[in-house]
């Protein structure tokens, strides 16, 4: 089958999840109460909101993946066509990972890879 | 000889011959959702079994085994007290996002069914890039969570959606350089070719050691990116509650768990695909004999069996390595599978150009 049927494990999912939610809907008979709608915080009234600033480490890593990252998808092709290519496209690659692998120690020896 | 790739090839040709071509496609469809959900009603009943049996079988005790013989139907049972749950949503959370992220996290792990060879023959779709479109699509998981634990508005939820989301994005790395060392091999993205390569014998053993390493690195990363013990810190419960799905309750809440068993699946059965055959059976070069024989056992049931086997390893871990800190996490990922997973790389480019593989 071609693309089409992306649409369909698409409705499949949405028609799972869906089914799922709405057949608990009809069995559930719920009752409100003000307790019930507080958030989770071991049993205590809930003490301030959660959205505030958060450690500045996720948004480094976050960072540093961004750019691996982009590489991967640049090695999708070069790893397709590199058996035919030969002994060019392996020094290509080492050069493209050579220039990478210093941009990685930089970040490294900046500090950007350690969790405080 | 009645198998699953004769049924779907009489299926197609009845359906073409007996409907016009857009109808058939229609009616293809409908059979694909109907199986698609039938498949994760199953397996999400098979794995959470397997999992408690596993975990009981290895700490010597029984397991589940008052409802049905053996406690096969425990999993139906518990479904059930599920659906007769209320689904709360706090009263501060942001209720559309919290709503939509079971659907996110369900659509990814339905999507992702897609390029995945089940059997000879026995495929949705046979894309062109399939491995990428795997990589592409696994990726997007971490949306689902990040939003299920935003939109809580719950410090447990936030704190394990953020954890998780630094887990998968880090790791996903390393599976996906363990993912390039057989396109490299192969020289192809098509899940079909990479199986086909396979049939003088399995990856794992025809490319020796870096492709061991680089099974053994996918292995690791995978069972970080399912966040599954001794990775599970998104959901660590004597720390975070539950982590992202802290505030879901009822079938919202049986749709992470069910999504995550069936992430558990895929990525083991992708990792069956690349590294172990698929369902190639077990080809050595040219002992004729020997793989005629092999032969014999259908595909469906090889593919099933490396897969379940997968499963069975990355559940065995969760018993055997106690959780890692959070700064250990990421410190194994960057400053190790990282730097070896590139230089892994290289040495397989080598490998390959040279022709130094079976």
């Amino acid at each position: 089958m071609g693309a089409i049927s992306l649409i369909a494990l698409l409705i499949a999912a949405i028609a799972f999840s869906a089914g799922g939610i709405l057949v608990g809907k009809i069995f559930v008979k719920g009752s409100k109460n003000p307790q019930k709608g507080q958030a989770y915080e071991c049993g205590i009234p809930t003490n301030t909101s959660p959205w505030h600033q958060f450690n500045v480490g996720y948004y480094l890593f976050a960072l540093i993946f961004l750019i691996f990252d982009v590489e991967l998808v640049f090695m999708y092709p070069w790893a397709v066509v590199v058996k035919k290519v030969g002994m060019v496209a392996l020094i290509e690659i080492i050069v493209f990972i050579f220039i990478l692998f210093m941009g990685f120690l930089y970040a490294h020896k900046k500090g950007a890879l350690k969790w405080s | 000889m009645l198998s699953l790739e004769s049924i779907t090839k009489t299926t197609q040709d009845w359906l073409f011959a007996k409907f016009s071509p857009e109808i058939a496609l229609t009616i293809e469809c409908v059979i694909v959702i109907l199986l698609c959900i039938t498949l994760f009603a199953v397996l999400g009943l098979v794995l959470v079994l397997l999992e408690r049996k596993v975990a009981a079988r290895i700490q010597i005790r029984l397991g589940p085994n008052r409802v049905g013989p053996g406690g096969i139907f425990q999993t139906a049972a518990d479904t059930l007290k599920l659906i007769m749950k209320e689904g709360l949503t706090p009263d501060s959370a942001d209720k559309f996002l919290f709503n939509l992220a079971p659907f996110i996290v369900m659509m990814v792990a339905m999507l992702l069914l897609a390029p995945i060879a089940f059997a000879k023959n026995f495929q949705i779709w046979d894309i062109n890039i399939g491995v990428l479109y795997i990589s592409a699509v696994s990726s997007l998981s971490v949306i689902g969570i990040l939003m299920a634990g935003w939109a809580s508005n719950n410090k447990y939820s936030l704190l394990g959606a953020m954890r998780s989301g630094a887990q998968i994005v880090s790791y996903e790395l390393s599976a996906g350089f363990a993912v390039l060392t057989i396109v490299v091999l192969t020289g192809s993205l098509r899940i079909s070719d990479i199986v086909a390569s396979q049939e003088n014998g399995w990856w794992l053993f025809k490319g020796h050691i870096p492709v061991i390493i680089a099974f053994v690195l996918y292995i690791i990363a995978v069972t970080a990116e399912t966040n599954r013990a001794p990775f599970d810190l998104a959901e660590a419960e004597s720390e975070l509650t539950a982590g992202f799905h802290t505030e879901y309750s009822g079938m919202k809440f049986a749709l992470f768990f069910l999504a995550e068993y069936i992430n558990i699946f895929i990525v083991c059965a992708i990792g069956a695909t690349l590294f172990l055959g698929g369902w190639m059976p077990l080809h050595i070069g040219h002992w004729d004999g020997f793989n005629h024989i092999m032969d014999y056992i259908p595909s469906s049931v090889w593919f099933m069996g490396k897969t379940f086997f997968l499963i069975f390893v990355i559940m065995w871990f969760r018993w055997t390595f106690p959780r890692l800190r959070v700064d250990q996490l990421l410190n194994l990922e960057w400053k190790y599978l990282l730097p070896i997973s590139l230089f892994n790389l290289l040495l397989v480019t080598v490998i390959a150009i040279m022709g130094w593989h079976f």
